[in-house]
């Protein structure tokens, strides 16, 4: 079996555990193996919703001392779900619970480990993964020594395709006693919106936005194509006011929308390193000489503070908006 | 108190990637080697619990001779003694993980700070593989971090935010960027380092967990092509542009 631990969020699949749901659903049927959707919570409402991407099996540890995540009893609760299952492939999305649990149920389980991937196929009935590594500027095609095969598999990356499977919904033991350590509190952003690692369309700023209140305008014109605002570790570290979180690069976030605008910044080899794999760059520079531009799929040179607003006055007329 | 900071050694973040003749591995001329920039905010904040409420750091490293260099640092900028575990330190989370079980069992560690991420091989594995190994507690891409009677209070980035862990010690924690300031080494500091030893431990045999089988750049992006005219002219046929030919919208 091929076991994907998967999170709801508000009693829905999440959309990185959907897609990584349904790349477990293709390597299944590659591999002749039966696909199973692990949920744990307090509450499991909503894990049906993996029966659309293939699950052959729903496994639910629902209880009230799992409504908090811990790190060791949610790791207990894949472990033990693989051990039972005899599974030989447990993935997951390689979200912020999804890399912190993952690796401690592999090493639980005595199992090599791929994080963030981006590749994924079925070798002689083991997993075999392809991620990036040096922040993408290389890829490492990635076997394992191990029975059982741990991944997790990169937001954005993997479509998530419906195909309906039986969706046998089976409840677990949820494991009780002293937890070593556990949420206990979430402190929420104010924004709401996406995070950058999700994001269908960043628009990120450098240095050359000169200050952070500036920001405002690629706000704009974030909420009139739909996408969230990024930036560089230039703009960062300036001390504008903007989060750490909101940093692209090395040492920041590695994304991949489909579409990233980058708004005076340089191209930088570390901040590169954080968003080559955009499906889609657009660069606005006013040096022409920008090492951004060579990676740009379209460049235009020119005062960002000309041109962005008319973007967002363009895609308000054109009325575009996320799909 | 006592403190394990563990190291590693990555190639520099300015390094251009070349695949070595074995196809399999980075080819090491040229390359420049550094602490990994996450470990040091991990070192960093081993330093301000010392200077806070008096703790005993210790600096390892898993690798060869070259990874003296980071041990040295980490002594100049603080840390009371090094240990240099001889091993693969390069190969994968899981075995390094094992090694570094082996050598922290029964040494009566409170608290080990590492590096969410090396660079370079950014598995973000080692540090919660470590914490299963060892049977403890965890908190990855730390903040902000308390330490209590026995206990830990530590802030974590999570999508769209952060949250808070609360657990008991020992415990492995894995620093973020924003954790802290890292402080240069002072002169008094790199003479200091130059009178303590790196103490050498052959590190234990492990089971092997995944393997780079090969090494490939990435595939070369399509040309791109620039946008004349105004500003509004540009704005216009960007947009005409993602839609139709890039379909974006
Ligand atoms: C260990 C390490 C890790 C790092 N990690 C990261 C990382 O994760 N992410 C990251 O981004 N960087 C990282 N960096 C920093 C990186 O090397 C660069 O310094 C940084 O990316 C530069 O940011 P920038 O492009 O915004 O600024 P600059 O390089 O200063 O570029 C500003 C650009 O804005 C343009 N500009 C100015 N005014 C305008 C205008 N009015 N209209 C249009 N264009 C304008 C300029 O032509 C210029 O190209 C790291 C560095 C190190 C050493």
């Amino acid at each position: 079996m091929i076991l994907v631990f998967c999170e709801l969020k508000e009693g829905q699949l999440r959309k990185p555990s959907a897609e990584a749901l349904s790349e477990g659903r293709r390597l299944a049927d590659a591999s002749g193996k039966k696909l199973g959707a692990l949920f744990a919570g307090a509450s499991c409402t909503g894990a049906t919703e993996a029966a659309k991407y293939g699950a052959d099996l729903i496994l639910t540890a629902e209880a009230p001392t799992l409504a908090s995540y811990s790190s060791d009893a949610y790791a207990t609760v894949l472990a033990d779900a693989v051990k039972a299952k005899g599974a030989t492939v447990l993935m997951a999305a390689a979200t912020a619970e999804g890399k912190d649990v993952i690796p401690r149920a592999a090493a639980r389980l005595g199992a090599g480990y791929a994080s963030d991937v981006t590749g994924l196929s079925m070798v002689d009935g083991k997993l075999q993964a392809v991620r990036p590594v040096y922040a993408g500027k290389a890829f490492a095609t990635t076997t394992f020594a191990t029975p059982v095969q741990v991944a997790t598999t990169r937001p954005n990356v993997f479509p998530a395709a419906e195909k309906p499977g039986p969706g046998i919904v089976e409840s677990l033991p949820a494991p009780t006693g002293d937890f070593k350590s556990m949420v206990k509190e979430i402190l929420a952003k104010a924004s709401g919106k996406v995070d950058l690692s999700e994001a269908n369309i960043i628009v990120s700023g450098g240095r050359g936005m000169k200050d952070g209140a500036n920001f405002k305008i690629l706000e704009e014109l974030a909420d009139a194509i739909g996408g969230v605002v990024g930036a560089s570790r230039a703009a960062v570290d300036a001390g504008w006011g903007l989060p750490h979180s909101m940093q692209v690069g090395q040492t920041g976030k590695v994304v991949s929308p489909t579409l990233y605008i980058a708004c005076g910044i340089s191209g930088a080899i570390q901040h590169i390193a954080g968003m080559s794999g955009s499906k889609f760059i657009v660069a606005i520079n006013k040096d022409p000489e920008a090492p951004i531009f060579k990676l740009a799929s379209y460049g235009i040179v020119g005062d960002l503070f000309e041109v962005v607003p008319e973007l967002t006055k363009a895609a308000k007329a054109l009325g575009i908006g996320s799909r | 108190m006592k403190i394990l900071v563990t190291l590693k050694q990555v190639p520099d973040t300015e390094t251009k990637i070349k695949v070595a003749a074995d196809g399999r591995s980075l080819d090491p001329a040229d390359v420049k080697w550094i602490t990994s920039p996450y470990d040091e905010y991990a070192l960093e904040e081993a330093i301000r619990i010392k200077e806070r409420i008096g703790a005993e750091v210790i600096a390892l490293s898993v690798g060869g001779d070259a990874v003296k260099d980071v041990l040295k640092n980490a002594l100049a900028l603080g840390a009371d003694s090094a240990v240099l575990l001889r091993g693969e330190g390069q190969s994968d989370a899981f075995g390094v993980a094992q090694m570094i079980a082996a050598y922290v069992r029964d040494k009566g560690f409170d608290l080990i700070l590492c590096g969410n991420m090396g660079i370079g091989g950014d598995n973000a594995a080692m540090g919660p593989m470590l914490a299963e190994l060892l049977g403890v507690a965890q908190a990855n891409v730390i903040v902000k971090l308390e330490i209590g009677d026995g206990t830990f209070r530590a802030e974590r980035e999570i999508e769209g935010g952060s949250e808070i862990v609360e657990g008991a010690l020992p415990a492995v924690i894995s620093a973020q960027k924003g954790l802290n300031e890292p402080r240069y080494a002072s002169l008094k500091g790199i003479m200091a380092a130059k009178k303590k030893t790196i103490e050498e431990i052959e590190a234990a045999p492990v089971t092997p967990g995944a393997r780079i089988s090969a090494l490939a750049l990435p595939p070369q992006r399509p040309a791109g092509r620039k946008l004349e005219g105004e500003p509004a002219a540009q704005a216009s046929s960007l947009l005409q542009a993602l839609k139709d030919e890039a379909k974006v919208f």
